[in-house]
């Protein structure tokens, strides 16, 4: 395996010292197999332990390592260097605060996450004597794609709408409540409608589709969100127009 | 240590960051061009009630170059609405048989051969044929 000189351009910003990010410049030698989190971990290691950013698995499975790398959302672990020519531009995930050079403020998207209940409100409780709920195949794969979203938040940095309004729920929060709302053993479909068919929920997306593009796990919150947008009005028109359906 | 988060500006640029978003402000966009050409037709219509003459200039006002124009920029604007959404209908309304999905093409297909028959029925109805 070969080696090569990279150069990176890394947005820093310490907030006990700096009034404003800046851009710092590293050239590092690297092997030509190494993803952008190699090269930021070599940096580290070799150049400059100041260095802050957030990682874990190195796999594409936690979710931690969402930036900016050339101006596109990706997970540092999922970006490799022979994918790139010149100087590579690593900035902190955009339309979230900075806490400290790549390192985010995550509050916000946690917050809404919990808000859109990403979990299973079965429709009737029953005693663990009963055994598993269980579901067919078909049921799965109605739902099982959404379950793949592992909170990274490359589509919140995708999302125009998100950065213009930060009130939005978001693509991925939505796309879990649809998650949630398409598992035949769920009944909390309700509940999370009072976030996701609100003003702030659904109903802000203007489908730019960014969302989708960017998803490394391949989930299609655009998709999501179209189909809770459709649902919502069907239930409104239900609810005005045809009364007694809901009795 | 205090914490001081930086929040940083959003500007206008980002419709130039990807060409994803400038497509989909060129499919904003369009809206003006068919929201004016509706604009039109009501104007046509506020003509024929005034009776032939005023119908007639209305006829002979369309065949101006500035008017040609327009219809060709709201075609071409009205065509890649019509087009863009349509592709992203399979997202909208996926359709589940048994355990499979049916294919994106088979959707969006549907919604093209719809379109093309309702069209064909206008021009019928028009006496384009």
């Amino acid at each position: 395996m070969g080696e090569r000189l990279v150069e990176l351009e890394v947005l820093r910003y310490n907030p006990e010292t700096d009034s404003e990010p800046h851009f710092q410049r590293y050239a590092a030698t690297c092997r030509e197999e190494w993803v952008v989190l190699d090269a930021l971990n070599h940096i580290k290691e070799t150049l400059d332990p100041t260095l802050s950013y957030r990682w874990s698995c190195h796999m594409a499975v936690c979710g931690s390592c969402g930036m900016m790398v050339n101006g596109e959302p990706k997970l540092a672990c999922k970006a490799f260097l022979r994918n790139y020519e010149g100087a590579i531009r690593v900035e902190p995930l955009r339309h979230f605060p900075i806490e400290r050079d790549l390192v985010t403020v995550m509050d916000d998207f946690m917050a809404k996450l919990a808000r859109v209940k990403p979990y299973l409100i079965p429709r009737q409780e029953r005693p663990f004597s009963e055994g598993e709920y269980r579901q067919t195949p078909a049921e799965l794969k109605r739902f099982k794609q959404y379950s793949m979203c592992i909170n990274c938040m490359l589509c919140y940095a995708a999302c125009p709408e998100y950065g213009l309004i930060p009130n939005y729920i978001g693509p991925a929060a939505i796309a879990l409540a649809h998650r949630y709302n398409q598992d035949s053993r769920d009944g909390g479909r309700e509940q999370r409608q009072q976030e996701i068919a609100a003003t702030e929920g659904v109903w802000e997306c203007s489908f730019v589709g960014a969302c989708s593009e960017v998803c490394p796990e391949h989930v299609d919150p655009a998709g999501a969100i179209q189909q809770v947008k459709i649902k919502s009005t069907v239930d409104w028109y239900q609810a005005h127009l045809m009364p007694w359906l809901n009795k | 240590m205090s914490r001081k988060p930086y929040v940083r500006e959003i500007t206008s640029e980002w419709i130039f960051r990807h060409p994803r978003y400038l497509r989909y402000m060129v499919r904003e966009f369009s809206c003006l061009f068919i929201g004016a050409w509706t604009l039109l037709m009501v104007w046509g219509l506020k003509q024929l009630a005034q009776g032939p003459a005023a119908w007639a200039a209305f006829l002979e006002c369309l065949k101006s170059p500035a008017s040609v124009g327009f219809h060709v920029l709201a075609l071409a604007f009205a065509a890649y609405h019509s087009i863009t959404w349509f592709n992203l209908t399979p997202k909208a309304l996926p359709l589940q048989i048994g355990e499979e999905f049916v294919p994106d093409a088979a959707i969006a297909g549907a919604h093209f051969a719809v379109w093309a028959a309702l069209s064909l029925a206008v021009l019928y109805f028009a006496g384009a044929f």
